[in-house]
């Protein structure tokens, strides 16, 4: 926390103060303090069942936080949903793969322009020329969005036809749509090999850098982690248990001890 | 650049193509059947039909709208092609003095029946799309039956003094040359007979522009979306229950406009017309169609309502016979070598599937 007095300086872009949640009398998250900053990427790791997609779930507005707040773009997210919460720009996938499947992959990433090119259904049904306007610039921008995630050959394949990876990527470029100012990535390396891994690092700092917007991951593979993130938080049982640079959470004792044991 | 547009073309020519091939059907058989008529070679059964099948098929195209591009069960079609039906026959009676040429009071009672219609789909959905599962099917299998209800002990009729309507029956008087537009269980009689085949067919297309040009837009999308994965599009900004509704009430108001032409094809409708049976056939001539499908809607639609009549000479093994031809239909429906072999015969190359 000590490494970031430079960054103080601005208001960062997520805020999370004390944020917890029980289920029952099970305490999933507790406690958790943590920032994420304009044009960060910022890594959200821990052993498993630690509570990190619970993390994603409360950003996001699945779950209702217990206790503690969460502040995007300096404003309190108290009370919004899901829905809500995408147009005010936090974007995100899923651990496990949630393609709209009957679809082509170019119209899964046309969805994501829902909110970003809005027109009305009768403009849709009576062909008004705002409906040709409107359809021409999703296109190019969602072909755009596939080219940047190396899909567009796949274009008019239908989503559950893809494969493993090239279905993760999907669900970048359709968060991407969005025009979010943060994105947050559940597991977007799971089950790739080591080249498409290496691939998917290249393409998050692109992504970055080209739409200017922070990321926070939750991930497992060290690699991957300690490669692009320039913070780390580590989540155990719920608590953070430590944040910091990847060389600090490397040789933090804390840490060490949680993913091996005593 | 060149990939980019091959991908835009092929794109565009595969969602073309079921499109083309709907109106093209469409307006085939519209021809076909015009000059049969024409030539007098067309039997009185089948002339009759005409215009109740052109009802089916809106029906039907709408609820495929709403059973298979947004995945909501619906058992109640029926129930608002009643809807439809009787306002259609209300606001023709009505208007039958001040407009006294047939096709325009049709295409105003067609109007006022579609509205009405996906008023009521409205005010049912608002509190069951925001449900998750199938209340809307137990919700809808409800409304087809309390609007039969309600329809069976309506009174309506206009006379002098205006519009009058009563849910009893010792209640409800006439002046002198007034008019009986709804009559209880009786239903509509003495209803003029303006519904033509014509008219049903242009509202077939209408019905599958609206339907079509709503599939491939930006609320289509969402439907879709909402239909595949209800987190994942929600986690774009789709709103669920708002995306679910509009699919639901064009379904319902399609259905309205079919009904009110139906109601107006006839001299008397009675409310059990529109009974579960009807709301169940119109949903297996959807789904043996295929969900959707729009195409294969009309087809299945066409056939199933020709094939008892066809059968007629059978007399009592014809229901026996349907139920083994809808069977033998969707066998071969589901049988993927078969449905390969057949598609390969349009596109010429397998694509995308892998």
């Amino acid at each position: 926390m000590a490494d970031n007095t430079d960054k103080n300086m601005k208001a960062p872009v997520l805020d999370v103060q004390d944020l917890g949640i029980d289920f029952g009398g099970l305490t999933a998250v507790n406690d958790l303090n943590m920032q994420v900053y304009d044009g960060e990427i910022v890594g959200l790791i821990g052993p498993n069942g630690a509570g990190k997609t619970t993390v994603f779930n409360l950003l996001t507005k699945v779950y209702k936080p217990t206790r503690g707040k969460i502040y995007f773009d300096g404003k309190d997210t108290a009370g919004k949903s899901v829905v809500d919460i995408n147009k005010a720009g936090i974007a995100r996938t899923f651990q496990n793969i949630r393609l709209f499947g009957n679809l082509t992959v170019l119209d899964n990433v046309k969805t994501g322009f829902h909110n970003v090119i809005p027109y009305s259904p009768i403009t849709a049904i009576l062909r008004l020329p705002k409906y040709f306007a409107s359809e021409k610039e999703i296109n190019e921008k969602a072909m755009d969005l596939l080219k940047i995630m190396e899909l567009d050959k796949y274009a008019d394949y239908k989503a559950s036809n893809l494969p493993y990876g090239a279905q993760r990527r999907l669900e970048i470029a359709r968060a991407l749509a969005t025009n979010p100012k943060l994105l947050l990535l559940d597991e977007p390396a799971a089950g790739m090999n080591p080249q498409e891994t290496a691939e998917l690092m290249d393409m998050i700092r692109f992504v970055r850098d080209h739409f200017k917007i922070a990321v926070l991951l939750i991930e497992h593979d060290m690699k991957l982690v300690m490669g692009i993130c320039e913070r780390i938080t580590v989540l155990n049982y719920g608590m953070m248990l430590a944040q910091g640079t990847p060389e600090e959470i490397q040789s933090n004792p804390e840490v060490i001890k949680a993913y091996l044991g005593d | 650049m060149k990939e980019k547009s091959s991908v835009f073309s092929r794109f565009g020519d595969k969602k073309n193509r079921g499109r083309l091939m709907s109106f093209a059907l469409v307006i085939i058989a519209y021809i076909a059947v015009e000059v049969l008529l024409k030539t007098g070679s067309l039997g009185s059964m089948f002339s009759s039909l005409l215009v109740p099948i052109t009802c089916y098929v809106v029906a039907a195209i709408g609820l495929n709208l709403n059973v298979g591009i947004s995945g909501e069960l619906n058992l109640g079609q029926a129930g608002f092609m009643s809807v439809g039906a009787f306002c259609g026959i209300c606001v023709s009676g009505i208007l039958a003095n001040s407009i006294s040429a047939g096709i325009p009071r049709l295409i105003i009672a067609i109007f006022c029946g579609a509205i009405l219609a996906a008023v009521f789909g409205f005010l049912i959905g608002i509190p069951v799309l925001k449900l998750q599962g199938d209340y809307l099917a137990i919700v809808t299998l409800a409304f087809g039956q309390i609007i039969k209800s309600i329809f069976m002990n309506a009174y309506i009729g206009i006379d002098t003094e205006g519009l009058h309507f009563s849910f009893v029956e010792s209640n409800f008087k006439l002046q002198p040359g007034g008019k009986m537009l709804l009559n209880g269980p009786m239903g509509a009689t003495g209803t003029q007979k303006i519904a033509n085949f014509t008219v049903g067919t242009v509202l077939v297309i209408v019905a599958l522009l609206v339907v079509y040009n709503l599939m491939f837009s930006r609320s289509g999308r969402a439907i879709m979306a909402a239909r595949d994965n209800r987190i994942a599009a929600e986690s774009v900004g789709i709103p669920i229950s708002r995306t679910k509704m509009l699919a639901f009430v064009t379904s319902a108001a399609l259905a309205g406009a079919a009904g009110a032409l139906y109601g107006l094809n006839y001299s008397t409708l009675v409310p059990n017309k529109f009974d579960f049976n009807t709301s169940i056939l119109i949903l297996v001539y959807v789904v043996l169609g295929g969900l959707g499908n729009m195409t294969g809607t009309i087809i299945s639609t066409v056939v199933l309502i020709l094939l008892p009549e066809l059968l007629r000479s059978l007399q009592d093994y014809r229901m026996l016979i349907y139920a083994v031809v809808l069977i033998l239909i969707m066998l071969v429906t589901n049988n993927e070598w078969l449905m390969t072999k057949w598609k390969s015969l349009f596109s010429g190359k397998a694509k995308g599937g892998a």
